[in-house]
């Protein structure tokens, strides 16, 4: 068990390492740079003097060798440096984002747990009936549509109905105030895009607790207590559900760590202050230190959701342990 | 180096351009009334930093020009025009001296910067000192537009004079630039990056809190020197990129106005949803999408191809089309539309791509095509990742090619990438722009210069008569022969050669609440943004 | 060792049809999983409506009809016309094309990427399998969506490009599900038989592993081609999927819905429909593929 937490545990530097060398790469690959997108965004004229002042201010005429050390020492100590576009401190930059988009990823959650468990046990328990068939078609078609469409109707049609309603035209806050500060406000603001993206992650869930369930269903022990005549209810929530929910939670951690990529779009379509909205403006802006940080943020969670979860399943499960 | 030719001339095109006709700006014949906070969407992520001497985008121009000054400007009652610049921080607009080589500025007394301290000559001369020739170190992004300017000094507490090495009317309109904010010389002096993230100026309005990348605020400067100004008691500036938000925004009364553009779209949905209580003002925009062949590349080395993709577009037809859907309207040659130096319609029609009639023109496409070997030529269009108007003009372009045997498919590029492709001639064909703020045809023609003179060129060609035609037409003092010389410049460039393809001119169209009063339209979305002569009927 | 005796072959020939699911027929499909058929039933209209665009669609998708722009439906435009005045229904006729091409490709090349490389890192374990997935792991760690526009931004927009990009984070999910199915078919004592009896790697790959991987890599296909005609509608959202004059359903969606969602809705309507019911439909077909091919999911 000791030597596998070891093993385990040592396969997370490589991950970080690699992926730490790929956005390195990835970003310097793309044509121009952030000097130049800086001095000609406005269509003006880019004096090469200029060019090359902003090269040397940002440390991008050393060589890519020690840029690239420097980035991954720094990722070591946790010091990300300074966004290259405003000059801040990276952590500023993430700080001033992180609050919405993890209210928002967590609000998703919740919506999606409370639909999504319930459901898709009701859904597994009755295969195949018109119930199962109902909420399957719900779920994928919550897969199905591309978010950002189902952001622009859900705003249009709040829109359209407060209008037709009250008489003028009514829409969710467009500045973000902290929850403490101003809880109505701050809530209105972000439940529409929490249900937006908790309906895609509730059919995600819906789905794995669906087939998780199914297969527990046909374990033997689930036969067994039947054939020992315990309440169906109680076979249902001690038994079948309590062994279910494990890949359900595994998926659920998982899908968290995506979500925060995943809010990119809604991000954009709620005009929401967030990471996603920050990771989008940082690749365009080839913010190099920014987009960096960013990427060594979310792999770094995901690697961290996969570990315990690795380390959970080995505690659980014996065949890992010794294997 | 463009600068430095128009410099040489010592001629400014400021002189010899009327006021623009179509601004459908409504007067505000009402008394103002004090008071209120006006809300306004920024059509941006962020602006990279506040430092207007450093940065060229609107995003910093609508966010923090309310908190500076400037020295001079373009009249804010009458921004339309391009001939009226008023003084800001000045007495009176000065005349030249010494030859035309010298300009005195007398500075307002009793003007104090935010925190109190007051605002002298010497303030002045160092902030335009960063803007003319930056210290080792510092980059100013107009450092070029001051070839002309030998050197400004504050010769006491109210003088800034500014000493230029040759006599030029070119100057007055480019020290109109709405970047050159006045900035306090101690700070400076200490820390020349400070206005990078620090905002603490002259201006209507005084700094009142940033969200980063979210929102910008101010409120009133009780000490404002204006009297009586600003109306209203402060602002929020709210950033945000996607347009759909935006026009969100307005319509639920989130927002009052955004100062960019919208297209005809949003227009037309605020208009028809809120009726009055929107107000529309329309200006041509002194921006245009160009189409810009790489000479480099086959076989638009000949010039035969290029014609030919000149007269498979119908801008007569096309642009009122496209007028309802994106922001352009104006079908004009090379000069802004509305300026007596612009070709009237019967000058342009005797140019490729302007024929009258379209079929007799395509035809002549076609035949020049077959002639040239290129009979159902397949090329890739590079564009912007910006939707309006440059990926709609795309859409349109490539079906009038399409009608010609031309098979075109498009490449979009986001604007690092996008710039990079340009400056290392990298495509076949380009959707190019030009934008400028203060309208100056003379200068503003320049982006048709090979790129040896004016470095915003990506043709990829070398044209020893181009250039002498324009030196010829600067040097030319007499309006109307300076007219007629435009005119044979123009007929080189977009007939002769086909240097580059000129699409139809942009439109700015704002809607704005009614409610919002005294905010008028200008050619340019930089200027007059100060916001001090804006006020709330509410 | 390379002399093989035929009884040897066949014998583990024979041994290695044996864990495939039993056939049924389509009738049988059908009448089983209803949902699976309305999904068979929306790709094979789509798969139609795609291959032969040329005979369904009325009108040229992208010659411009300015005396017909932003046009209701009608019956001279069933779907209406989009700002050009080009006739909607057309677009989204050939947009099942180029929904097609992108969605089949991307599954294909990704998928068979991964197929190969999952199969080559269960069979051959060790420290190929080590660096495989670490590899893997950086890929699927790596966030999609900031991976595709950067792989945007290098080589530029265009159907090829927006395939690469979207074609990549499909790989690693790929590769891992295949091996883990078939590092489990590895210990199967027919394989040690196979080796036994001297057969190359390939054969023993090709005739053995990869068949019984084949279920849950199908699975995965139908998904794939569901996600990535998703993935192209997000990218045409930030302005980078495929690109005018093309018929692409994302950049007709996000032309529609960022700018006539309101004045003229049915340009994003049908658009957005054709996704949702195609990737619907994709993934209903892939269920129930997955209930079919998996006995352990079948009715009780």
């Amino acid at each position: 068990m000791y030597r596998y937490i070891v093993n385990r545990v040592l396969l997370v530097i490589p991950t970080l390492v690699g992926a730490a060398a790929l956005v390195f790469v990835l970003m310097r690959l793309i044509p121009g740079d952030i000097c130049e997108v800086r001095l000609s965004s406005g269509g003006g004229s880019v004096d090469p003097r200029a060019v090359a002042l902003c090269h040397a201010e940002l440390g991008l005429d050393r060589p890519l060798i020690l840029q690239f050390l420097d980035f991954v020492w720094g990722f070591f100590r946790l010091d990300f440096g300074t966004s290259m576009w405003s000059g801040k401190p990276v952590a500023e930059e993430i700080a001033a984002r992180l609050p919405i988009s993890l209210e928002i990823a967590v609000m998703a959650t919740v919506v999606a747990i409370a639909i999504a468990v319930p459901l898709g046990t009701i859904s597994a328990l009755k295969q195949n009936s018109w119930i199962d068939h109902v909420v399957r078609t719900t779920a994928i078609a919550g897969i199905a549509t591309p978010s950002f469409w189902l952001g622009i109707v859900a705003i249009l049609a709040v829109l359209d109905i407060s209008h037709a309603v009250f008489g003028t035209p009514w829409m969710p806050p467009i500045d973000y105030v902290p929850f403490w500060q101003d809880p109505l406000r701050n809530l209105s603001m972000v439940i529409l895009p929490a249900v937006t993206v908790g309906y895609r992650y509730a059919a995600v869930t819906m789905r794995m607790t669906r087939s998780a369930m199914l297969e527990v269903l046909r374990e033997d022990y689930i036969r067994t207590a039947r054939a020992k005549g315990l309440l169906e209810r109680l076979i249902i929530n001690r038994h079948a559900l309590k062994n279910a929910l494990l890949p359900v939670v595994t998926l659920i951690g998982i899908e968290f760590a995506f979500l925060i990529g995943g809010l990119v779009v809604t991000e954009q379509v709620f005009n929401l202050n967030g990471v996603g909205r920050l990771f989008v403006l940082a690749v365009q802006n080839q913010d190099y230190t920014l987009t960096q940080a960013l990427v060594m943020l979310t792999v770094a969670v995901f690697v961290f959701a996969n570990l315990v979860v690795d380390l959970l399943y080995a505690w659980l499960d014996p065949r890992i342990r010794y294997g | 180096m463009i600068r430095t030719l128009l410099a040489a001339a010592g001629l400014g095109a400021a002189l010899c351009i009327a006021p623009l006709t179509n601004a459908a700006a409504p007067a505000a014949a009402d008394t103002p009334k004090r008071g209120g906070i006006l809300t306004f969407m920024i059509p941006a992520d962020a602006p990279p930093s506040f430092d207007g001497h450093r940065e060229t985008t609107y995003a910093t121009v609508h966010a923090v020009a309310p908190f500076y000054s400037v020295l001079i400007r373009i009249n804010p009652d009458n921004p339309s025009s391009t001939t009226d610049f008023v003084c800001d921080l000045c007495t009176e607009m000065p005349t030249p001296t010494d030859g035309g080589k010298t300009y005195t500025f007398k500075i307002r007394e009793g003007v104090t910067f935010h925190d109190g301290s007051p605002l002298t000559a010497a303030d002045v001369a160092a902030s335009w000192q960063e803007i003319i020739h930056p210290r080792e170190g510092m980059s100013s992004a107009r450092e070029s537009y001051f070839i002309m300017v030998d050197k400004v000094e504050a010769s006491d507490a109210t003088t800034v004079v500014f000493r230029l090495k040759f006599a030029t009317n070119a100057f007055l309109p480019s020290l109109a630039d709405p970047f050159a904010w006045i900035y306090k010389k101690e700070i400076l002096d200490k820390d020349p990056r400070w206005f990078e993230k620090n905002i603490m100026g002259s201006g209507p309005f005084k700094f009142a809190g940033y969200e980063i990348g979210q929102s910008i605020k101010g409120v009133r400067n009780p000490d404002y020197y204006h009297k009586g100004r600003p109306y209203l008691d402060g602002f929020i500036g709210i950033f945000a990129a996607k347009q759909a938000v935006r026009v969100d925004a307005i319509r639920a009364d989130r927002a009052a106005v955004e100062f960019r553009g919208l297209p005809p779209s949003a227009r037309d949905e605020l208009v028809r949803e809120l009726g009055d209580q929107i107000t529309v003002q329309t200006s041509d925009w002194n921006c245009g999408n160009l189409v810009t062949p790489n000479h480099k590349r086959k076989p638009f080395d000949d010039v035969r191809v290029r014609r030919a993709l000149a007269l498979a577009i119908d801008s007569w037809h096309g642009a009122p089309a496209l007028a309802k859907i994106a922001t352009v309207h104006t079908v004009a040659g090379i000069v802004f539309p509305g300026s007596p130096l612009a070709a009237t319609k019967e000058e342009l029609q005797t140019l490729a791509g302007f024929w009258p009639d379209i079929g007799k023109s395509r035809e002549e496409a076609k035949r020049l095509l077959k002639e040239a070997g290129a009979e159902g030529l397949k090329f890739e269009l590079m564009n912007r990742n910006v939707d309006q108007p440059y990926k709609y003009v795309a859409t349109w372009l490539i079906d009038e090619w399409s009608k010609v045997g031309l098979q075109v498919t498009q490449r979009v590029l986001p604007t690092g990438p996008f710039f990079d492709a340009l400056r290392h001639g990298t495509f076949d064909v380009t959707v190019d722009f030009n934008c400028q703020s203060v309208v100056n045809p003379l200068m503003d023609i320049g982006k048709f210069l090979p790129h040896s003179v004016y470095a915003e060129n990506y043709g990829n060609y070398d044209d020893e008569k181009e250039i002498a035609l324009y030196q010829a037409l600067l040097h030319e003092t007499d309006t109307v022969k300076q007219r007629s010389m435009i005119r044979e410049f123009e007929k080189y460039v977009l007939d002769t050669q086909v240097h580059m393809l000129m699409t139809p001119w942009w439109n700015r169209i704002i809607p704005a609440r009614s409610y919002v009063k005294g905010w008028k339209i200008s050619p340019s979305h930089y200027l007059n943004q100060d916001l001090a002569n804006v006020w709330l009927d509410k | 060792m390379v002399d093989l005796t035929p009884p040897c072959a066949s014998a583990v020939d024979t041994a290695a049809e044996s864990p495939r699911p039993s056939r049924e027929g389509i009738i049988g499909f059908c009448r089983r999983q209803p949902l699976g058929t309305v999904g068979l039933v929306l790709v094979l209209v789509m798969a139609v409506a795609g291959l032969s665009a040329e005979w369904i669609a009325p009108y040229n998708p992208t010659s411009n009809d300015f005396a017909a722009m932003t046009e209701p439906p009608s019956w001279a435009h069933l779907m209406g016309t989009d700002q050009f005045g080009r006739d909607l229904f057309s677009r989204i006729v050939f947009g099942a094309r180029t929904a097609l091409i992108v969605g089949f490709s991307c599954a294909i090349i990704g998928g068979g990427a991964g197929l190969v490389l999952g199969v080559a890192s269960a069979y051959f374990g060790g420290r190929l399998d080590l660096v495989l997935q670490r590899v893997m792991d950086v890929v699927m760690a790596f966030p999609l969506i900031i991976m595709a526009l950067a792989v945007i931004a290098i080589f530029g927009s265009g159907v090829y490009n927006v395939i690469v990009a979207i074609t990549i984070p499909l790989i690693p999910r790929c590769a891992r599900v295949v091996r883990s199915s078939a590092l489990a078919i590895r210990e199967v004592p027919y394989i040690d038989a196979a080796r036994a009896c001297g057969f190359g790697h390939t054969r023993i790959i090709l005739r053995h592993m990869v068949p019984n991987v084949l279920a849950p890599f199908l699975i995965m296909l139908t998904a794939f081609v569901g996600q990535a005609i998703l993935a192209e509608a997000s990218l045409s959202y930030l302005g980078l999927g495929v690109q005018e004059p093309t018929a692409a359903w994302g950049l007709m969606l996000q032309g529609g819905a960022e700018e006539y969602a309101s004045t003229a809705p049915w340009i994003a309507i049908f658009p957005g429909l054709a996704i949702a019911l195609t990737v619907f439909g994709f993934s209903l077909f892939g269920d129930a593929l997955r209930d079919a091919l998996d006995p352990k999911l079948r009715d009780r």
